[in-house]
């Protein structure tokens, strides 16, 4: 709590330093405001526990359970060939309802095979939001067997590679290297 | 969602005397059914009466509608809807005609079960009703919202709304997030937060804490009432001059962290290629304008015309707006409307007197970092042709034909 008061009060100062005075114009003084207000409840291990599922790309996050891309590829055509296409590949003139999983030699398009930095954001976004008709309906076993699927299809690990909390953020995708942080600063220059 | 609730026929099948007496308007909003929203306007042409002086008007009713001759509308595909620049006479944006991007549609959320969790690198996690979030000292602010995508081109025959619809203003009111980080003590080491959304697709992104002590807002309020359910109903991130994605709706859950997610909206989207690299958490939204009078289709006539747009920055104010009618050789300072509001939607006119020759006009804005908007030439050369949809702010020429036409100029940079 302390913190966060020195904390708040370091961040007006910082603000102060680097004159943008602008900025008084819209944030209200919190000077005069209490240490604390006292509304709001104490969140218990429970409460965070039901919604904090996400995924860091050091693996923080990652549940227990395992599985592998053979297992993966029957849920794979139960559950995503539909939207995705049976092999996750683009297929040249057609539009399917869900983008490309898998890169193909001929295909333009950005896929977890050519564009994606971290294995574990494939975890972590199949498990929230897939698949797209019944979402966060999968087990985390399912979710490991489809990583492992689609990371094998993609040909960053072998068919018997088994993906669980410990190897899937060892996966190593080529695209990390072309990540870079934004540099845009304004002023004079076009970036 | 935006049925009119004036004219509904009542429970007993019988028209209201409402109706009976609502002349133009009752004829011109019929309501009909359909499975999806179980009931929705069909449109007829609306007739006034001849004199408008001699029959009773309508008596005041419970919400109000717009002229039944008014039919401003977004253009909507399956993932998003845009705003009709075009039709707006200043810079806030009627809350229905805001634009919409969605991942997973819109959610429909109890706002009595509505809760927003803090936790992570914090001194006590805690959980906010609604009702916690307005018992706190409120905030007012406008500034625009604009989707990191708001980039179409390819062919003459577009408007405004189809070039970059995807941007709107409001007048937002909320909380200060910093007051929420206050109350739950954040960790010195702490340098990131991640934001969640509570639709379908859950969708997270992750913010540098800089932001959230700076100007973030965790809004409930959009112009004086609550904010919509496509805005973010009950409760929403609004980051100031940043990325739409980024203002995270139906917010449920910041998480403080002292490094990135990396989830898939700031990966596999919202990311886009430059000279051969892929850059990510790009925020700001740099300065851009366009001329939304005269526009694609409008038809215009020789003499004076009042040439009209909006400039905006993500960075701060709008410091000038050079308005050129002959196809950039020339500039001339425009006219900005008062209050110039930062990271706003700003109006700006510009009086001319079109001779009747063919000619080209475009807009230009300056931001207070002293940033002016480039030409999608410059965009190329900075970033290569690889330009990916994303951060794509160029000058929008229109092209006048001599008979009054007015045409978008679409540029090739391929
Ligand atoms: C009903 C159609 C549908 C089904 C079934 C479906 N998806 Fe999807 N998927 C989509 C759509 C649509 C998107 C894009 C969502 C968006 O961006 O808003 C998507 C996006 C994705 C993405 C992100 C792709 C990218 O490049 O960013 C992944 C990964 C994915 N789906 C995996 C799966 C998996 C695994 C399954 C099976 C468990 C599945 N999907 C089932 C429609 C579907």
């Amino acid at each position: 709590m302390n913190m966060g008061f020195k904390r708040a009060g370091l961040a007006i100062a910082v603000l102060l330093a680097t004159a943008l005075a602008l900025y008084f114009i819209f944030i209200p003084a919190q000077g005069d405001y209490p240490k604390s207000f006292g509304f709001g409840k104490t969140a218990t291990a429970a409460d965070i526990a039901t919604v904090d599922f996400d995924i860091r790309p050091d693996g923080k996050g990652l549940p227990a359970g395992e599985g592998r891309a053979d297992s993966g590829r029957v849920i794979y055509v139960a559950k995503c060939a539909a939207c995705h296409g049976a092999d996750g590949k683009e297929i040249k003139g057609v539009k399917l309802p869900g983008p490309p999983l898998v890169t193909s030699a001929k295909g333009k398009s950005k896929t977890i095979g050519n564009y994606w930095p971290y294995a574990t954001t494939l975890f972590d976004y199949v498990k929230r939001t897939m698949p797209y008709n019944a979402p966060g309906s999968l087990s985390n076993d399912e979710v490991y067997a489809l990583s492992a699927y689609l990371l094998s299809a993609n040909k960053f690990i072998s068919e018997n590679t088994v993906m669980n909390a410990r190897s899937l953020p060892k996966v190593v995708m080529p695209a990390r290297d072309l990540f870079v942080r934004d540099d845009r600063k304004g002023g004079n220059e076009v970036k | 969602m935006e049925e009119n609730k004036e004219n509904k026929v009542d429970k007993t099948g019988k028209i209201s005397r409402r109706q009976l007496l609502g002349g133009a308007l009752a004829a011109a909003v019929l309501p009909v059914a359909s499975s999806f929203t179980g009931l929705v306007q069909e449109e007829v042409p609306p007739v006034a009466p001849a004199d408008p002086t001699k029959v009773q008007g309508i008596p005041p009713g419970k919400i109000g509608t717009r002229s039944p001759f008014e039919n401003p509308a977004r253009k909507a595909s399956d993932i998003s809807s845009r705003s009709p620049l075009q039709d707006f006479y200043s810079t806030i944006t009627p809350s229905d005609l805001h634009f919409e991007r969605h991942h997973a549609g819109i959610p429909n959320i109890d706002p009595e079960k509505y809760e927003l969790l803090i936790h992570g690198m914090v001194d006590r996690p805690m959980k906010f009703s609604l009702a916690d979030l307005k018992r706190f000292p409120a905030f007012t602010r406008t500034c625009f919202i604009e989707c990191a995508g708001n980039f179409r081109r390819g062919k003459a025959e577009m408007t405004p709304q189809e070039i970059l619809g995807l941007t709107s203003q409001s007048e937002w009111t909320g909380v200060m997030l910093s007051t929420l980080l206050r109350e739950v003590g954040v960790h010195p080491k702490a340098k990131w937060f991640l934001a969640e959304g509570g639709d379908a697709a859950l969708l997270t992104r992750s913010i540098p804490i800089e932001k959230a002590w700076d100007d973030a807002i965790i809004a409930y309020g959009q112009n004086g009432e609550a904010i919509r359910p496509a805005q973010g109903y009950p409760a929403r991130l609004l980051l100031p001059g940043w990325e739409g994605n980024t203002n995270v709706k139906w917010l449920r859950r910041i998480e403080i962290s002292d490094q990135p997610y990396f989830t898939r909206e700031e990966t596999s989207k919202y990311t886009y290629p430059v000279n051969g690299k892929i850059r990510m958490f790009s925020f700001e939204m740099d300065a851009r304008s366009i001329i939304t009078y005269p526009s694609y289709p409008q038809q215009v006539q020789r003499g004076w015309i009042e040439i009209r747009g909006i400039a905006w920055s993500g960075r701060g104010k709008v410091t000038k707006v050079e308005v050129s009618t002959d196809a950039g050789k020339t500039w001339n300072d425009a006219n900005l409307q008062e209050p110039v509001l930062s990271k706003a939607h700003t109006y700006f006119r510009h009086l001319w007197q079109w001779n009747g020759a063919e000619t080209e006009i475009l807009s230009r804005v300056t931001d207070e970092t002293g940033y002016i908007q480039p030409t999608l030439k410059q965009l190329v050369d900075a970033r290569g042709a690889d330009i990916g949809g994303y951060h794509m702010n160029p000058i929008t020429s229109w092209i006048i034909k001599r008979n009054g036409q007015v045409l978008f100029k679409p540029e090739k940079y391929k």
